[in-house]
């Protein structure tokens, strides 16, 4: 029975690894959900399988809720609420997590000794300490991305000595408990190291600003796989740590390609505050003024133009404007423009949020291009829209070395004919950096809610198609 | 001081070095100015406007050049010429410094301090004095007047009532400032104009004038420093001959503007091409003074070889002598306002000036050609390689590591190892094996997840971390504490929420993405 359990274990860790290998291109993506699915049926139904039949309705019970609460919150979450969903969920895998590690620790079946003792005490504490945070930080940050709570960075004084404290404090308890037997003490002892924990993931996700969250949340995403490593150690399960490991790496990759796409260092990410490690952010003095266009402007341009590329940012996601944009791509594409999209690895509020917002309107994914792949073609290129970007689009980072985002990559939309940024006002961006694109010869500005411009120029693209075409056929 | 200008002396110059309004910008600057009688003959300026602009009229050059203080000359002065410029003046003029090292000798010889224009380095500053680029500015154009002259039909395209005409066909090899102008100017007269250079970021300037860019299909920058083309390799070379040979069977005017610093010009436009070329086509050689680019290239001459016509005229600026006189005259009124800081009438050559140094060629009686190497280049660098620089010097010092620190890291890495292996039970090695491993392999799969699908990575990598719902159920069934119980209970809930909605999720934003 154990060695069956042990194949089916080995078979989930499989799917799992193509399930994530499938991702690796848009075709076979929703087959790797599959074969996550499955591995994950499997697994569930081995361990099952496994246990006293006692246990089955209590089981039962569990996941029945569990499942309909998930589903629930899947089928209703808003593709601009992405961000705010896993941030929910991780904090799930954290209390999980917790729960887990407080079951084995208080477990009466064990009675280890010597260096499996150690071993084992140390697995639960670390695991208990991982999944705390992990649980604590992701309910942050969800409320941030939420916005229950405010999204600018909390500023404790001495915080990176408070964070500090709490993690001697940590491993001087943890010094403690792991060579301890289960006594009242040890119990005790557990409680105030939990409490610490979740006490430092608040406090870690506090500190760090809005437009970093992507990071956060790839970073969660890590802690979440590490805990569940950590509970496989305790329990001796190979699929949790395989898993674990898994997701951890992936969380740690996501959150190391975020930081390249803001040039910023890891730990300055995590330590909190954006310019905390840069100095004050200064306000650049600005030359020139921006010049504003209208909507029967910037629909005249656009029937000019040839060849568009449309760049969103998290602008695009709070004014919901993804279908307007696509409405307007729709449009464009049918009077024979070449329209392309640029996406900045760190655009929106999760990794990727952008795709899936163009996804969910219908956007091909196949113009919708990386940062990479279409940078070089600005300067070929008759018109940019800017929906809602900002310091995405900022050729301080490219041209004055003394910007506090200096060397950040960044789409150098200001090389193409012309430019035209939506915007609701003139305020800076997250990293509160004023923007010289602004203030560029060839930019114009049109202030407002993205979707309404957007409807509105949508509106006179058509009107103006419809006025011209008689005089054309007269011509 | 006196700044004297004399008439030029060499055969076929028409230029002059100052013009009656530059004469009156000088005197501003606080000299004093004498022009040689009839010196603006040939570039139609005559003695009254120049004494009008305040200029005083010398009979002879003796007379002109006597206790002068600067002299401005378009081409190098001959002996007699040397001879009666005073010790300690400066003499401002084209000079060829690589070319003529004797007349250098004799300068400092004769401790006359001496200015080559042609050597003011091509950055921006000094882009106002660069005398080079307004001479072939002027070149480009009239090598396209010369051309026309020479061809003996129309450059524009018509259809008339007499026949159709169709449009000439100009080659221009190397798009230089005179390449660049010959271009605008053969374009504005309707023809068709194609265009050759080696260096791959002059694309943009060729095509903003309007020409066709022609490229060889190879790897290679011909860039060199100062905005100059350097050589090529043989293969390239090979690989552009067959270019114009196919091109020499189409196109009526070749205009070759190709000039290597300090080097014989290359052969480009070979005596075959020539020969393969329609009859009444025309090739202007604009490089005819360093040999030609064109194998048929008679310097100073017209020639007509196999019908067609080939022009080597070295001198064209001179024969648009009162624009190449204004323009040169202007040049050199903004050197010596650079000379002459105070503007007292004064000048004092400063060798921190970089355009100052970089044109000086004899000092206080020594020569002091060649000046240090030019660092910027005039012409903007790909903007791409910009762009990038940056991330490059990001990612430059992780790639530094010494191999020593690789060592030492793999010894820490497997110093720590042995020792878990020896203290830690036989079942922990077991998993901390499979851990390891599993890091690796999750590595190596999700660097390949592409960027658009990093939000459905993440919900997806959330459910299956729900996997933590197998430590639950194991609890949940087989332990006697109630306690650990309710905990395992409320862990399979929790965990099955994100395994549920996770999954779902994943499956609702996928089902989006389409083609």
């Amino acid at each position: 029975m154990n060695g069956m359990i042990a194949m089916a274990y080995l078979f989930s860790a499989v799917m799992f690894i193509l399930s994530l290998g499938g991702l690796s291109s848009h075709e076979t993506a929703r087959r790797g959900n599959v074969y996550g699915m499955v591995g994950m049926a499997v697994a569930i139904t081995a361990t099952i399988a496994g246990i006293a039949a006692g246990a089955y309705w209590m089981v039962g019970i569990a996941m029945v809720t569990g499942a309909v609460i998930g589903l629930a919150l899947a089928r209703r979450v808003a593709m601009t609420q992405m961000p705010q969903m896993v941030a929910l969920l991780h904090s799930f895998v954290g209390l999980a997590a917790v729960l887990i590690g407080w079951g084995g620790f208080l477990d009466p079946r064990l009675s280890l000794t010597g260096a499996e003792h150690i071993v084992h005490n140390t697995e639960i504490y670390l695991g208990i300490f991982i999944g705390a945070i992990t649980l604590t930080g992701s309910l942050v940050a969800f409320g941030k991305l939420q916005g229950l709570i405010s999204g600018k960075p909390l500023m404790l004084p001495a915080r990176h000595w408070l964070n500090l404290a709490a993690v001697i404090g940590c491993i001087v308890l943890g010094a403690l408990f792991i060579p301890a037997d289960l006594s009242a003490g040890t119990v005790i002892n557990l409680l105030v190291m939990t409490s610490i924990a979740l006490l430092l993931g608040i406090h870690l996700i506090a500190a760090i600003g809005g437009a970093d969250m992507p990071v956060v949340i790839s970073m969660l995403n890590s802690y979440s796989g590490w805990a569940a490593a950590a509970t496989g150690f305790m329990l001796s399960n190979d699929l949790l740590i395989v898993v674990g490991a898994l997701v951890g790496s992936s969380g740690a990759i996501l959150s190391y390609i975020m930081c390249r796409g803001m040039n910023r260092s890891f730990i300055s990410v995590i330590l909190g505050g954006f310019g905390s490690d840069g100095g004050e952010v200064a306000e650049g003095e600005m030359e020139g003024e921006a010049l504003a266009t209208n909507f029967d402007e910037l629909a005249a341009d656009l029937e000019q133009a040839k060849s568009i590329i449309i760049v969103p940012g998290f602008g695009m996601a709070v004014a919901h404007a993804q279908q307007a944009v696509s409405d307007l791509t729709d449009r464009l594409r049918k009077m024979g423009k070449t329209v392309r999209f640029g996406i900045h690895p760190v655009a929106g509020r999760l990794p990727g949020h952008m795709n899936v917002l163009l996804a969910e309107a219908n956007v091909p994914y196949d113009i919708v291009l990386e940062m990479e792949e279409i940078n070089g073609d600005f300067p070929e290129t008759d018109m940019v829209l800017v929906i809602g970007a900002n310091d995405t689009v900022n050729p301080d980072a490219v041209e004055k070395p003394g910007s506090p985002i200096a060397g950040m990559p960044v789409l150098e939309v200001w090389k193409a004919d012309k430019v035209v940024i939506l915007k609701r006002s003139m305020a800076s961006g997250y990293a509160g950096v004023a923007n010289p694109l602004f203030y560029k010869e060839n930019a114009r500005m049109l202030f407002g809610d993205a979707k309404e411009s957007l409807q509105s120029v949508l509106a006179k693209l058509g009107d103006s198609a419809k006025t011209r075409s008689p005089r054309e056929a007269v011509a | 001081m006196i700044i004297a200008i004399p008439k030029e002396t060499a055969v076929g110059e028409n230029r002059v070095a100052a013009t009656p309004d530059s004469v009156r910008r000088l005197r501003d600057l606080g000299f004093s100015v004498r022009v040689q009688k009839g010196a603006g003959e040939g570039a139609s300026f005559t003695d009254d406007a120049y004494i009008n602009s305040g200029a005083e009229i010398c009979k002879d050059a003796a007379q002109c050049l006597k206790d002068a203080g600067v002299v401005l000359k378009v081409q190098s002065p001959t002996d007699e010429e040397l001879d009666l410029i005073p010790q300690g003046a400066t003499l401002i003029a084209f000079l060829k410094p690589a070319q003529n090292e004797t007349l250098l000798k004799k300068l400092a010889e004769k401790k006359i301090n001496a200015l080559a224009v042609e050597s003011i380095p091509r950055i921006s500053r000094a882009q106002k004095m660069d005398a080079l680029s307004s001479m072939a500015n002027i070149a480009g154009y009239r090598a396209v007047i010369e051309a026309a002259h020479n061809f003996g039909r129309f450059f524009t395209g018509q259809i008339t009532a007499a026949g159709k005409i169709p449009p000439a066909k100009v080659l221009v090899i190397g798009a230089g400032v005179a390449g660049l102008s010959a271009i605008g100017t053969a374009k504005s007269m309707g023809a068709i104009v194609r265009a050759f250079d080696t260096r791959a970021e002059v694309r943009e300037q060729v095509e903003s004038m309007g020409a066709e860019f022609l490229t060889v299909e190879m790897e290679e920058e011909g860039s060199g420093s100062g905005g100059y083309a350097k050589e090529m390799s043989k293969e390239f070379i090979e690989a552009e001959m067959a270019l114009f040979r196919e091109q020499a069977k189409e196109v009526d005017i070749v205009i070759t503007t190709a000039l290597i610093p300090g080097k014989p010009a290359p052969k480009l436009w070979l005596a075959d091409m020539v020969d393969s070329m329609k009859e009444g086509s025309v090739v202007v050689d604009l490089a005819a003074e360093m040999g030609g680019n064109c194998d048929y290239t008679v310097a100073d001459e017209k020639v007509i070889e196999s019908g067609v016509t080939v022009i080597g005229y070295t001198n064209l600026p001179s024969r648009a002598a009162t624009q190449s006189s204004s323009l040169y005259a202007t040049n050199l009124t903004h050197l010596l306002t650079d000379l002459t800081p105070e503007k007292d009438g004064n000048i004092a050559i400063d060798f921190d000036d970089e355009a100052v140094r970089g044109a000086t060629v004899v000092r206080n009686g020594e020569i002091t050609w060649p000046p240090p190497a030019p660092k910027i280049s005039a012409q903007p660098k790909p903007p791409a390689s910009k762009a990038e620089q940056p991330q490059v010097k990001e990612e430059a010092p992780p790639k530094k590591k010494s191999a020593l620190s690789i060592v030492a890291f793999w010894l820490i890495a497997g110093g720590l190892t042995l020792w878990l292996g020896r203290v830690a039970p036989p079942d922990f090695v077991a998993h901390f094996t499979v851990f390891v491993l599993a890091i690796f392999v999750g590595w190596q799969v999700i660097w390949n997840v592409t960027h658009a699908l990093h939000t459905p990575l993440m919900s997806v990598t959330n459910a299956i971390s729900g996997i933590v719902i197998v430590g639950a159920l194991l609890q949940v069934g087989s332990t006697g504490s109630a306690l650990v119980t309710v905990l395992a209970f409320v862990a399979v809930l929790v965990a099955s929420i994100n395994i549920f909605g996770g999954f779902f999720v994943t499956y609702r934003m996928l089902k989006m993405f389409r083609r």
